[in-house]
């Protein structure tokens, strides 16, 4: 490693520890609270606990929860991550592969819509023109407006939040795609004539190399913006995946559990957007 | 001896009473070498884009074997000025894809072997398997002329393909396209800034003037001579200016660059 990334890395644990400092010292008052020892109460007192909703042997935390809290249910979370209990109780890994599945259906739809459209509009400045109006005014409409209409249409929550995901997707990897086709070099088209190549083969050969770059560009986008996409959409439609888990807990008050969910979609998050620049890398060439 | 190419009263103009050039004809026989030389804005480049049919003329007809020209052909290969080799493909996959579209129905074995002979014939043998972006300006510009070779085709385009190397380098590539030209009998058709580089290469030199504004009025750019290199064929850069003839060639072409280039052909 070399000494810049060694200083970077270092730097990197030092404000880490830091965070981690200032979590305890702030959580640190808060360690008496109604969750105490069962034992020490009579049956009677327990029961009336629990009806004003300060069950003292839940998972239910009072106030931030302490670091040790925190390491309790990663320590949980982590050591246990596929299990089934039923609707409301599912392990943390199978709450991801719900997510991920839609995330991945989404995108793959819209990939498969975006990057054709793209390739054509790219090469025609007439199709690019008329195209550019509803490009321009449904590209704003944020994902999670599409939600009733599609609930309404489609009427299956699982569907409309595929739905919504290629909706918000594929205006990144259209534009992207578009871009990157019509800025191809005029010397390589050149070449292409002057070989007599048909134009099947002039567009896989030459204009598909030449952008690729730019359509990854546009993928690694899309993927970043329908990953925080599928987090809010489940809480609003609920069922299964990371982001009805954040509400769910939410309702539980159980805020461990929220911020172990935080935690797992950023790192998701980072690992989904390390795929695609691995990918990018790839078909990224020096001129 | 056939004429393989004839260009009629070519003509190019983008304001309608003031054509770049106009009635620009010549031929060019099969087999030979020629080298057209000019100021920057005379045309040539339009001419050659005509040639291969990347550019319309404005009027006029260019025939190839009584045939007239109406698009970009594999017949008339093109070397341009800035090598345009694809930087995703390495030298090999470069000059291959070339091959396949002129020969499709090859096979990948039948195709590397032709490659690789091409790829011999410029010396880059070592350097096959590399991408552009690892090679030199020299080293590029061979590769883009091993390309236009390997096509095999009727007329070669060569677009002052040695204008962005340095002087060194140029005068190798000269020789070895001089000798490659020389083996193939190829027909060649080149654009060039350097009165050296046309004696040496080509068998016919081709002077061009500039549009200008005379007393008289616009003049448009055209062709003003075509100068026939009378210097033996077997010549090479080293001993060129030992040859009986070539300083009246040179000053000849000089003194056309420096004072009838910019007139036009009244003078």
């Amino acid at each position: 490693m070399n000494s810049l990334n060694f200083k970077a890395r270092l730097i990197s644990v030092l404000i880490f520890l830091l965070c981690l400092g200032v979590w305890s010292l702030a959580t640190m008052e808060r360690k008496v609270g109604p969750g105490q020892n069962p034992a020490g109460m009579t049956a009677e007192q327990v029961e009336y606990l629990k009806m004003m909703g300060k069950d003292p042997g839940s998972t239910k935390t009072n106030g931030f929860p302490t670091l040790t809290q925190m390491g309790e249910t990663i320590w949980k979370h982590v050591s246990d991550p596929v299990y089934d209990n039923g609707p409301n109780d599912k392990g943390i890994l199978i709450q991801l592969a719900h997510s991920l599945g839609r995330v991945g259906l989404g995108f793959v739809l819209a990939a498969l819509v975006a990057v054709p459209l793209g390739f054509v509009i790219g090469m025609s400045p007439l199709l690019r023109l008329a195209f550019d109006p509803f490009i321009q005014v449904l590209k704003p409409i944020s994902p999670l407006a599409w939600m009733p209409l599609a609930l309404y249409t489609i009427k299956d929550s699982s569907i409309s939040g595929i739905f919504v995901i290629f909706i918000c997707s594929v205006w990144p990897m259209l534009i992207n795609t578009a871009f990157g086709v019509a800025s191809v070099k005029r010397e390589w088209l050149n070449v292409s004539a002057t070989l007599e190549v048909s134009p099947l083969r002039r567009a896989w050969c030459v204009i598909l190399p030449a952008a690729a770059p730019t359509i990854l560009t546009g993928m690694r986008i899309s993927m970043g913006i329908a990953w925080l996409v599928i987090v809010a959409a489940e809480m609003l439609v609920g069922g299964t995946g990371i982001g009805y888990f954040v509400w769910n807990e939410w309702n539980n008050l159980s805020l461990t559990n929220v911020i172990f969910a935080i935690g797992v979609i950023g790192i998701v998050g980072m690992l989904l957007d390390m795929a695609f620049a691995r990918l990018q890398q790839a078909v990224t060439y020096v001129e | 001896m056939q004429d393989f190419l004839k260009i009629e009263q070519l003509d190019k103009r983008f304001v309608a009473d003031r054509p770049v050039f106009a009635d620009v004809s010549f031929n060019i026989a099969q087999g030979e070498f020629v080298c057209i030389i000019g100021h920057s804005g005379c045309g040539k480049t339009t001419i050659l884009n005509v040639l291969a049919g990347l550019d319309q003329a404005s009027g006029g007809h260019v025939y190839m074997n009584n045939r007239e020209v109406v698009g970009p052909s594999l017949d008339r290969g093109v070397v341009f000025q800035s090598h345009a080799l694809m930087p995703w493909l390495t030298v090999r996959k470069n000059i291959a894809f070339a091959v396949s579209s002129r020969w499709p129905e090859w096979k990948a074995p039948k195709v590397n072997v032709h490659v690789e002979k091409f790829v011999e014939m410029v010396g880059l043998r070592h350097a096959i398997d590399q991408k552009p972006s690892q090679l030199s300006g020299g080293m590029k510009q061979r590769v883009g002329i091993a390309r236009a070779f390997a096509i095999q085709p009727r007329m070669l385009l060569l677009d002052e393909p040695f204008g962005a190397l340095d002087a060194l380098t140029r005068g190798t590539i000269q020789d070895e396209l001089m000798s490659i030209v020389r083996e193939t009998q190829q027909t060649v058709f080149m654009i060039t800034h350097d009165v050296d580089e046309a004696i040496l290469l080509a068998d016919r030199i081709l002077l061009m003037h500039n549009g200008s504004d005379t007393p008289n009025g616009y003049v448009p750019g055209g062709l003003s001579e075509s100068v026939t290199n009378t210097l033996p064929r077997e010549r090479t850069r080293a001993g060129l200016h030992h040859l009986p003839g070539y300083y009246e060639l040179r000053n000849h072409i000089v003194d056309f660059l420096v004072s009838r280039a910019h007139v036009g052909p009244a003078h």
